[in-house]
């Protein structure tokens, strides 16, 4: 159990840079989930605390140990791979005891911790058994066993759940979240799925083109994300992004869509005509209202509890909505409501939110 | 998706497969019923007449001191050249599987020697150990190393060891990088993080799982050390000094073709056959049993 600490951690592959100066602290027991889409840099971002790259400057600590220039096995970390990466030709007891035996762990000690540990994740009938004689979940548990056997100080995750199906993934998802509770092991887990990432993290990271867009807890990124990027990235369907120009000297903005919404919350800054980029959330889209749009319908998807429309507006720009309940197919068109105490606003050049 | 094509009749089929048919009984059927024919009989000295003498010709073969000691020979020679050929090409595709750069042009280099005619790397070998015009040869004697392998029995195995290793080398750096590339990177780096560092990663990670490889190029080692490395044999020392590297093939290549005993000659050739028969189905079982994903 330790703290992990990233300071301007960067990342060069010969003329590319693939991360661009990264700060994070971790605080011990903490869960945090690097959440991105393929190329962000996550999964190097991840490498490099594990020790399986070297960052090009910048430092890693793990509890307060300075650990940049050390190998993977100087770090005392545990990692549970995306193929699992079993050892093939031991058994289920030997791919959870070769750490402890690498280590000189004592025989009856390593008995015992691989028979407590199989308890743990009900793997104990498995023992005998070799790699391949395992289905998907079962690989799952096996690699989860051989990280928590060792009590390391930081557990990584590298998109542990993208080769199990649907259902086993919600399942093994809360296995891992209540483990991790249980053990306090401060755990850095890497994902591409933004619903794993809003369960697990107690902080997302979200990360985009090397960079952290922003570091925060779920709930705050979904309630207040820090740019463009983020609002779309995180949330399904996702965030509608709409254009517009502030107007009333910042206090309302006036959407190319054609409705003018004023700011519950207070006036933005810069004057009238400064461009911004609104952003709402489908969920929040009503069917009666103040601001209302008109939506030329192109997809109607009812999910039984809800309805999901896809639509364009009168400015050409696309609009997604969520509604409770059935929506009858009224024609090609349907009026919608924006409502102003749901908008996000950011800034339409730099794409960084702006706030009261 | 099925790929099988269906013929209507029989007569195509039959027609298709007659060339590789044809060219299996000519060149490998034909003459190994014929070696155990001639492994049943006897001529005299003249060639002049011929009986059957059953299993006669093996019991004296088996009985002959001489043969015993080219067994040994063997023995002694392939087990050298197979541990030697697969220790030196292991390393070497380790080595090779490393490199980040250059490693096609490495790996084209260490390609290279399989395809040199086994005569002509003998005579390369030659040119280096040879006492009087060998570069090493030379250097040897000039350090004070009695070097003479036409001289010293020991000293003329170890050369053909040695040549006849340099050349399997190639083929099984081959299949251990190919074997190396075919371990997944991440099971290493599971290892590396579990705490095993590169020699003991090696050990218990890499040697376990390329050991299918391992096995199956071990077999055809000992395959071609006992039936390919004529060649190199004649090249170098003809068996030579003495009997000292006379090998069982070698054995059956002089007592055929130059003292004209084929009815010994042929059940030598009948007893080698059985054993790379026998080695080849212990490959086939072991191999299918320790195949690990």
């Amino acid at each position: 159990m330790a703290t992990l600490n990233l300071s301007a951690v960067t990342k060069s592959f010969g003329a590319s840079t693939v991360l661009h100066g990264i700060d994070l602290n971790v605080a011990d027991g903490e869960m945090i989930v690097i959440v991105g889409a393929s190329g962000c840099g996550k999964s190097t971002l991840l490498r490099i605390v594990a020790g399986l790259e070297t960052p090009t400057t910048g430092h890693v600590a793990i509890g307060g140990r300075e650990v940049t220039r050390l190998e993977p096995a100087d770090r005392d970390i545990a990692m549970v791979f995306q193929n699992y990466a079993l050892y093939p030709h031991m058994t289920v007891a030997q791919n959870m005891a070769y750490g402890l035996r690498i280590r000189g762990t004592p025989k009856d000690e390593i008995a015992r911790r691989v028979a407590e540990t199989a308890g743990l994740l009900g793997i104990g009938p498995l023992l005998g058994r070799k790699p391949r004689e395992l289905s998907g979940g079962q690989r799952q548990r096996v690699a989860m066993g051989r990280a928590i056997i060792r009590e390391p100080k930081l557990f990584l995750f590298d998109e542990p759940l993208s080769n199990l199906d649907a259902k086993l993934r919600v399942q093994m998802r809360g296995e891992i979240r209540r483990l991790q509770q249980r053990l306090g092991v401060t755990s850095l887990y890497v994902t591409h799925d933004q619903v794993e990432a809003m369960t697990l993290g107690d902080r997302l990271v979200v990360m985009h083109q090397g960079r952290a867009a922003q570091v925060a807890s779920p709930m705050e990124v979904w309630a207040r994300p820090a740019d463009t990027y983020v609002a779309g990235f995180i949330g399904s369907p996702a965030m509608n992004l709409l254009g517009g120009t502030l107007a009333e000297g910042g206090a309302a903005v006036q959407l190319k869509a054609g409705p003018l919404l004023r700011f519950p919350d207070g006036p933005r800054a810069g004057g009238d005509g400064r461009p911004v980029t609104v952003g709402v959330r489908p969920e929040h889209m009503l069917r009666d209202g103040e601001a209302l749009v008109t939506v030329a319908l192109d997809l109607v998807e009812p999910l039984g509890s809800e309805t999901v429309l896809h639509g364009t507006l009168a400015s050409g720009e696309v609009l997604t909505a969520r509604l409770p309940g059935m929506v009858p197919a009224v024609g090609s068109a349907m009026p919608l409501a924006i409502p102003a105490e749901a908008l996000h606003v950011f800034d339409a050049e730099s794409g960084r939110r702006l706030d009261a | 998706m099925d790929r099988k094509v269906i013929f209507k009749g029989r007569a195509l089929p039959m027609l298709l497969l007659l060339p590789q048919l044809a060219v299996t009984l000519v060149f490998f059927i034909w003459p190994a019923a014929m070696a155990v024919w001639q492994s049943l009989l006897q001529q005299d000295a003249f060639g002049l007449s011929t009986e059957f003498v059953g299993l006669d010709n093996f019991a004296e073969v088996v009985a002959d001191p001489a043969w015993r000691g080219a067994a040994a020979n063997t023995a002694v020679f392939a087990s050298s050249v197979a541990v030697l050929a697969l220790g030196v090409a292991l390393f070497l595709a380790v080595q090779a599987d490393k490199a980040i750069r250059g490693q096609r042009f490495y790996r084209t280099m260490l390609i290279w020697p399989y395809a040199v005619a086994p005569a002509i790397s003998a005579v390369l070998w030659l040119f280096l150990f040879h006492p009087s015009i060998g570069l090493i040869g030379r250097a040897l004697n000039a350090a004070g190393v009695m070097w003479d392998y036409q001289l010293n029995g020991n000293q003329a195995m170890l050369l053909v060891i040695i040549a006849s290793a340099w050349k399997q080398v190639s083929y099984n750096f081959i299949f251990f990088l190919a074997g190396l590339q075919g371990i997944p990177k991440s099971v290493l780096e599971a290892a590396a993080i579990d705490g095993a560092r590169p020699l003991r990663r090696f050990w218990t990670v890499v040697f376990p799982l390329l050991s299918p490889t391992t096995f199956f190029l071990l077999v055809v080692n000992l395959v071609y050390a006992f039936f390919d490395t004529f060649g190199v044999i004649h090249a170098l020392t003809r068996g030579g000094p003495g009997k000292a590297t006379e090998t069982l093939i070698y054995k059956v290549y002089v007592d055929g073709v130059d003292n004209l005993n084929l009815g010994s000659s042929a059940a030598q050739s009948v007893l080698l056959m059985l054993f790379v028969i026998a080695l080849t189905m212990v490959q086939f079982r072991f191999v299918e049993r320790r195949v690990h994903y």
